[in-house]
Parts: C-alpha cells; sequence; structure tokens
C-alpha cells in the first residue's frame, strides 16, 4: 500500500493514499484502474497493453492503457457517428454544455489538483492550472453562439443572388495533447475545436494520463454525447503515425511537436488532405482557435427579379 | 391514370444553320516569342530552352515561350524578396491599392484582346472568354483593390502582416482569371509574387505581365515564369518563399503538400472536384436543363467545379433527360473564336487523352452513353458533350474527375437519399440544388458537404463569393472577405 505520511488527527491514524485521500490506517485504498474513454464509455485498451506510470522517485503511480491502432479506429468510428449530431446541437446548447463542463471540474478541483500534483506538479501551479483551465472552458462556452456571427459575411455578388458565407466544423480532428501542463493543455485544445461542432480523439499527454481520464469522466458526467471526445492514452510516436494516416480524419491539431514528428504528420496528412492545425504560436484564449478547425461553406440563394 | 403522351424527338436538321460569326483577330498583339517575366523585365531562360503553345482547335503553333529552369526560379524568387523587402512591404498600404485598380482598368481597356488570345490558346467559347473569364478578372483586381487599405476590419481583434514572397502555380482551364484570383489578394495583402501559369496557356498571363509593365508595377513585385511541372516543383521547393498558392488536380496537390511536410511555408490548395447537381421534382424544369448544361458543359467541363454527377428525382427523371438530350442537341461545338460557339477545343492532347480513357472505362463498366450527332472539325482537339445513364456509384465515370464534357446521370428518390449519394466521395468542392421550395434549399446546401453551393442556377462566380472546398477538393478560399486570409499572417 502506497502511503506518504501518517497524520494524526483527533486520535485516529489516518494514512494518505496514493491519490492523495485521507483513509483511514486499518483500511486498504480502493485504486482506480485508468481506462481510455471511447463513445461515452470507459473499456480497456483492445491490446491489453499498459504502460507503468512512474512518480520522479520511480515508484508506481498507476499502470496506464497503451491504446493500439485499433482503439484509434474505434475511436474515430465512433467520432464520425457523433459528429453530426453534435454539430447539429444548437449554439446555446452546445454553450450550456461546455459551461456544464467547467461546473463539473469546479466541483472536482480538489481530486484535478490532487492528481496533477501526484504526477509531478508542485500545488501552487497545480490549484493555478485548474483554476485556469476551468475559466478557459467558460470563455469558450461564451463563443458557441458568437464567433459565426463574427466571422460570416453576406457577399454583395453582382447577379440577383442572396449570397452568404459561413462556418462549418471539419468534422473529426485527432488532438495530440501538449506533454506540459496536463489540463491547461488538453482543455485549450479540446474546447476551440467541440465548440466549433468538430468531435476529438484526444490522446493524452505521456506526463499527465491520468488527468486526461479524469476528464473523460468529467465529460461524461457533463452531458457532452459520446463520441464527442474519446480519450486514448499510450505513447505519443505511435499514435503520430496511425492518427495522421487515418483516412477519415479530417484535421490532426498539435501544439508541441518536434521537428520531426511534425514533419511526419505533414507528410501522412497528405494522404487525404488532411488539415495540419498547429497551435504552438495561437493565443489560448482566441476566436481564431475556433475558426482554424471551420470550413467556409458559401450558398448562391435566388432571389428572384 | 394520366394518360401517356408520347413526344416526338425534336428534329434539328432543318435547312437553318448559323452563318460563322468568327471574331476578328487583327487587333491581338502576339510576339513569336516570350521570355521569362522577372524583375520588371522580359529575360532569355538560363537554359535557353523554349516550348509551343499551340491552339488546340487548330493545333498550330501560336508562340514559343521560355521554360524556365532551377536557376530561373531562384532569380524570380530573388527578385521578389528584394520586391518584397525594399518596396512592397514599405509602400503605404492605399498606394499598394491604387496599382491594384490600375491593373483592374488596364484589363478592362484590353478586354477584347485578352479574351482573344485566351480563346485561341486554350480553347475555350470566345462567349465564355468575353463575358466571363476577362470581366472577373478584372473584377477580381478592382475588388482586391479595395482591401489593401482596410485589412484592419478584416480580422477583428488581430493586427494583419503579409507572409513574404507567395509562389503560385496556377492551371490552363481558367488561366487569365485564375492568375487574377492568385495575384489581387496577395498583393493587397502586401505579398509579393512568383506566378507560374500552366504550359499550355501560357500567353495571358505573358500578356499580363506587359499589362503590370504598362501600370508600372514596381519590378519583383509579381514575376510569371513559364515552364511545366518541373518549373512548378522548383518554385515549390525553394526556400526563399513563404507560401504556395496551387490551383490543380487532387493528385498534384497531395504531392505539394507532401514536399511541403518539414517546412514552415504556409500553403492554401483548390483541387479537384466531382459534383453533385441535384434536381428535385419541384424544379422548374426547364430553367434545371439549362443549369445543368452551364454546369458541366462550361468551359468544356474543364471546370474543377463542374457538376458532373447528375442527381435526378425519378418522377421528372424522363422528362429531364428528354429534354437534356433535345438541348444538348442544339449546342454548337466547334470553333471557339465562333461567336455561337457553346463547346469549344479540349484544352490539350493529353486531356481529350484522358477523357476518352475515363469514358471508354464508363461504357466498360456497363453504363449507357450518349452523345449528339453534331459535326466536330477535323483538326483540333475535340469531344462532343456526353451522357452517361445507368451508372452506379462505384463506377469510374460517377467517382473520379474527368475534367472534360461528360455527365453522369443517377436517379434517387428521397431527399436523404441523394445527400448520402452526393457526399459519396472523397472531392467537397463545390454542389447544385433545383427545388422551388426555399426551405429545401436551406435543408439540402446546409447538408452536402462543400465549400460552394449554387441554388437553382451553377458555376457562378464572384470577387465577393469566397470559392474553395472541403476534404479531398483542397484548402482555404480563393475570394471575398475570407480569401484574404491566406495571405495574412496575424498578430
Amino acid at each position: 500500500m502506497a502511503t506518504k505520511t501518517i497524520l494524526k488527527v483527533k486520535n485516529i491514524k489516518v494514512n494518505v493514499s496514493s491519490n492523495g485521500h485521507e483513509v483511514p490506517k486499518s483500511r486498504l485504498d480502493v485504486r482506480k484502474t485508468y481506462k481510455l474513454y471511447i463513445d461515452g464509455k470507459f473499456p480497456r485498451t483492445e491490446s491489453g497493453r499498459v504502460v507503468a506510470l512512474k512518480d520522479a522517485s520511480g515508484k508506481l503511480i498507476a499502470n496506464v492503457c497503451r491504446g493500439s491502432r485499433k482503439d484509434l479506429r474505434d475511436s474515430i468510428v465512433s467520432n464520425r457517428k457523433a459528429q453530426e449530431g453534435w454539430a447539429k446541437k444548437s449554439a446555446y446548447n452546445k454553450a450550456q454544455i461546455l459551461y456544464r463542463i467547467a461546473e463539473t471540474l469546479e466541483g472536482r478541483r480538489a481530486q484535478f489538483i490532487d492528481t496533477l500534483v501526484q504526477q509531478g506538479d508542485s500545488s501552487v501551479n497545480a490549484k493555478k492550472e485548474v483554476d485556469a483551465a476551468i475559466d478557459l472552458l467558460v470563455y469558450y462556452a461564451g463563443w458557441s453562439d458568437k464567433y459565426i456571427q463574427v466571422f460570416s459575411s453576406v457577399n454583395p455578388v453582382e447577379s440577383s443572388h442572396f449570397n452568404f458565407s459561413y462556418h462549418e466544423p471539419m468534422g473529426v480532428v485527432s488532438v495530440v495533447a501538449p506533454l506540459q501542463q496536463g489540463l491547461m493543455g488538453m482543455v485549450s485544445l479540446l474546447a476551440p475545436m467541440i465548440i466549433g461542432g468538430n468531435v476529438c480523439t484526444l490522446l493524452a499527454s505521456e506526463k499527465y494520463p491520468l488527468t486526461a481520464v479524469d476528464f473523460g469522466e468529467v465529460l461524461n458526467a457533463s452531458d457532452v454525447p459520446g463520441g464527442v471526445v474519446n480519450i486514448l492514452t499510450g505513447y505519443r510516436k505511435e499514435f503520430l503515425s496511425h492518427a495522421s494516416s487515418h483516412m477519415d480524419i479530417n484535421a490532426i491539431l498539435f501544439a508541441d511537436l518536434d521537428t520531426e514528428q511534425k514533419k511526419l504528420v505533414q507528410i501522412n496528412a497528405a494522404l487525404n488532405v488532411k488539415r495540419v492545425l498547429d497551435f504552438s504560436k495561437e493565443d489560448i484564449q482566441s476566436p481564431y482557435r475556433i475558426l482554424a478547425a471551420q470550413e467556409t461553406k458559401t450558398t448562391w440563394h435566388p432571389i428572384g427579379s | 391514370m394520366k394518360k401517356a403522351v408520347k413526344v416526338k424527338p425534336l428534329n434539328f436538321s432543318t435547312s437553318w444553320s448559323y452563318a460563322p460569326a468568327p471574331e476578328g483577330t487583327e487587333h491581338v498583339q502576339l510576339k513569336d516569342r516570350y521570355e521569362l517575366f522577372i524583375n520588371g523585365k522580359f529575360v532569355a531562360p538560363a537554359g535557353g530552352k523554349y516550348f509551343d503553345t499551340i491552339n488546340p482547335a487548330t493545333e498550330k503553333k501560336i508562340a514559343s515561350v521560355a521554360e524556365a529552369g532551377a536557376t530561373d526560379v531562384d532569380k524570380a524568387v530573388k527578385a521578389a524578396r528584394q520586391a518584397y523587402d525594399k518596396t512592397w512591404s514599405k509602400m503605404p498600404a492605399a498606394e499598394r491599392g491604387k496599382y491594384l485598380y490600375r491593373i483592374a482598368r488596364i484589363l478592362q481597356e484590353k478586354a477584347r484582346e485578352l479574351a482573344v488570345i485566351e480563346s485561341m490558346d486554350g480553347g475555350k467559347p470566345i462567349r465564355e472568354s468575353r463575358d466571363i473569364d476577362v470581366p472577373l478578372a478584372a473584377a477580381h483586381f478592382f475588388y482586391y483593390a479595395g482591401w489593401a487599405d482596410k485589412l484592419d476590419y478584416a480580422f477583428p481583434g488581430k493586427r494583419s502582416q503579409p507572409l513574404g514572397v507567395a509562389g503560385q502555380i496556377i492551371p490552363w482551364n481558367f488561366p487569365l482569371l485564375m492568375a487574377a484570383w492568385k495575384i489581387a489578394p496577395a498583393l493587397a495583402c502586401g505579398n509579393t509574387i512568383v506566378l507560374k501559369p500552366a504550359e499550355t496557356t501560357p500567353l495571358t498571363a505573358l500578356k499580363l505581365a506587359e499589362i503590370l509593365q504598362e501600370a508600372d508595377l514596381p519590378p519583383g513585385v509579381v514575376n510569371i515564369i513559364t515552364g511545366a511541372g518541373a518549373t512548378g516543383a522548383a518554385l515549390v521547393n525553394h526556400p526563399g518563399i513563404d507560401k504556395v498558392a496551387f490551383t490543380g488536380s487532387t493528385d498534384v496537390g497531395k504531392l505539394i503538400q507532401k514536399a511541403l511536410a518539414g517546412t514552415d511555408k504556409k500553403y492554401t490548395l483548390e483541387l479537384g472536384g466531382k459534383a453533385a447537381n441535384i434536381i428535385f421534382e419541384d424544379a422548374a424544369i426547364d430553367q434545371a436543363v439549362e443549369g445543368i448544361i452551364n454546369g458541366i458543359f462550361f468551359n468544356q467541363g474543364h471546370v474543377c467545379c463542374a457538376g458532373s454527377r447528375l442527381f435526378v428525382q425519378e418522377g421528372v427523371a424522363k422528362e429531364v433527360i428528354r429534354k437534356l438530350k433535345d438541348r444538348i442537341s442544339t449546342l454548337i461545338v466547334g470553333d471557339p473564336l465562333d461567336k455561337n460557339t457553346d463547346v469549344g477545343a479540349i484544352n490539350s492532347k493529353a486531356q481529350l487523352s484522358k477523357i476518352k480513357t475515363l469514358v471508354n472505362a464508363g461504357i466498360k463498366e456497363g453504363g449507357e452513353c450518349w452523345q449528339p450527332d453534331c459535326n466536330v472539325p477535323a483538326k483540333g482537339y475535340w469531344f462532343r458533350p456526353t451522357l452517361f445513364m445507368n451508372v452506379a456509384q462505384s463506377h469510374r465515370i460517377v467517382q473520379e474527375e474527368i475534367f472534360g464534357p461528360v455527365l453522369a446521370i443517377q436517379t434517387f428518390r428521397t431527399l436523404e437519399e441523394v445527400v448520402e449519394k452526393a457526399n459519396n466521395t472523397p472531392y467537397g468542392l463545390s454542389g447544385g440544388v433545383w427545388t422551388d421550395k426555399g426551405a429545401k434549399i436551406f435543408n439540402v446546401t446546409g447538408k452536402i458537404k462543400a465549400g460552394v453551393l449554387w441554388a437553382n442556377t451553377y458555376n457562378k462566380f464572384d470577387p465577393t463569393s469566397p470559392f474553395g472546398g472541403y476534404k479531398e477538393s483542397g484548402m482555404g478560399r480563393e475570394g471575398g472577405l475570407h480569401g484574404l486570409m491566406p495571405y495574412v499572417k496575424l498578430s
């Protein structure tokens, strides 16, 4: 049993367990099995493989699923099924669901701080990060029914047509969570995607897989329909080549790939003219993050003469 | 039950025929040989190589044109960089705009000459080059001229800056118009340019180079280098460019996307298409038939957004196909310079053989092929307007872009069915919907995954209207406010 400190509270001896919670000394803590999050469910990887996540001292924190190519394929099938329904939800509804994610996360603030600390963050930074992630979700929730107003246009064409351009989501986006900033990195990529009607398969940070899986639970508890965000854990190296060459993914989004990784993704993306979205230099808070994963549709509607 | 009315087929073989009405060519000024336009001057290619550009309607050579090699590409890119650093990026935006206005005006002044050259070099009917290509090219310059000093209003909350040097590669189907689509927004945003026109249709771009000289555009701001695929590859791979804008086939687009992997070059791709043109039972049928004709036979079908897959609702399928055949039988195929011509020459021998290959594949796969028995000239590259019926989703002529006057016809029963069929393609450039109901227009256009949707019309273009595809039809938009985005970086 992994214990850190023994505290004395009101004469009852308690342990602090591996996930930071106090448990009576006599009680064996219940460890959590970290699984994937696909289609609103929490399956184990079909491959049966795990990666041992260890802390700085080399002690085992958890066995994390090492997601496979098959997991990715399953995930994309589920994404594709969910995409139209999600995009069709009203902007107001999507805004409320994103806001709901923020509410749920706020309620689990302590859990997320604990887990970040467990994976190596200082508690000061962990607190700051969780707060910032919650606020960022609220920020993007607010854009839901506004970005189309800001970026759409009515085009004064010469003929007798009402011509207008507005935005539609690209569709299925595979998202590579940044290695650093276990919660914020992930949320700053996911929020602008899903608020724009896209659906995502996220590869969790190798450093913070627990936070990603916990975030799946938050999504699951916040009325986000299954398949809108799927979360895989595993090795980035494996995921990158599979996700970039998958023929039913419309775009691939990342923020911290190195030159070699980026090149690999860009080469494979050409297979089906995938959009390659690099947010490494994009402002964290910006409607242009939403716009980056949108297609522009232009319609010529007759107005008669 | 309604009594079936037997409709007599229309008879067009009357003694009436159109007298030839060729557009004059005496006002056209063409040189025997064209050099590369680099740094404001026409210069000979370093390799000393030239290729012929021929008239596809006569197979006669019009002029020899310089072939740019790697050295020339390098020279052009350096000229563009120097012009960017020293002149264009430092010039007040309003002055940039005034140059664009000037170019627009000269294009209008020389419209007739440009239209004739366009039809000679590319084979398109003079009616189209005169009424569409050239006026739209001028309109594009005029539209983007006004954006040059108003960019702060285009990107809310951001400041825009030019990218630097843009390498632009354009196709042979709308040579001058595509040059305008590429050059106008790039210059308005403050970039400088190296442009490569297609090897079968370089002449109007070279005439445009003369117009740029006449407009006193500072040397190096636009460089125009001619050549084929190797020249284009040298441009794409040149380390001195910041941006690639390509219009052409999906295959080449993918090669370019791959070639740019590992670089910081931005790119926009406007690629192929296989658009669905959907006719509902409640459509105005005669109007729809005109729209189908315009959708597929405009510019001999050499149009990336051509309505090459026709979907007709079952109840009107017979009527539509009958009227379509009647209408096609009246189309005049022949001399592109004749003002009565509806369908001109196929752009090149290579394109003609590609069309034939796919049509033969269509026949082999069991499609029912129909062509009018119109005469075509003995010399030159011609292909009769062609219909295919009884085809399946899996047939090559339904899946592959033919880029010729060939229409594949399928029928459907329900809206859901046709939407699914329309979207069942890797492409997503455009689509058409014909119905009398406004709500149905919004419903269907909302469901088709494509960048441009026409309702009760087809193949309409306007400088204010963004154009570009979903999926494998490319990325980025050209035209309109959204056409500025590919040429700026925001901060």
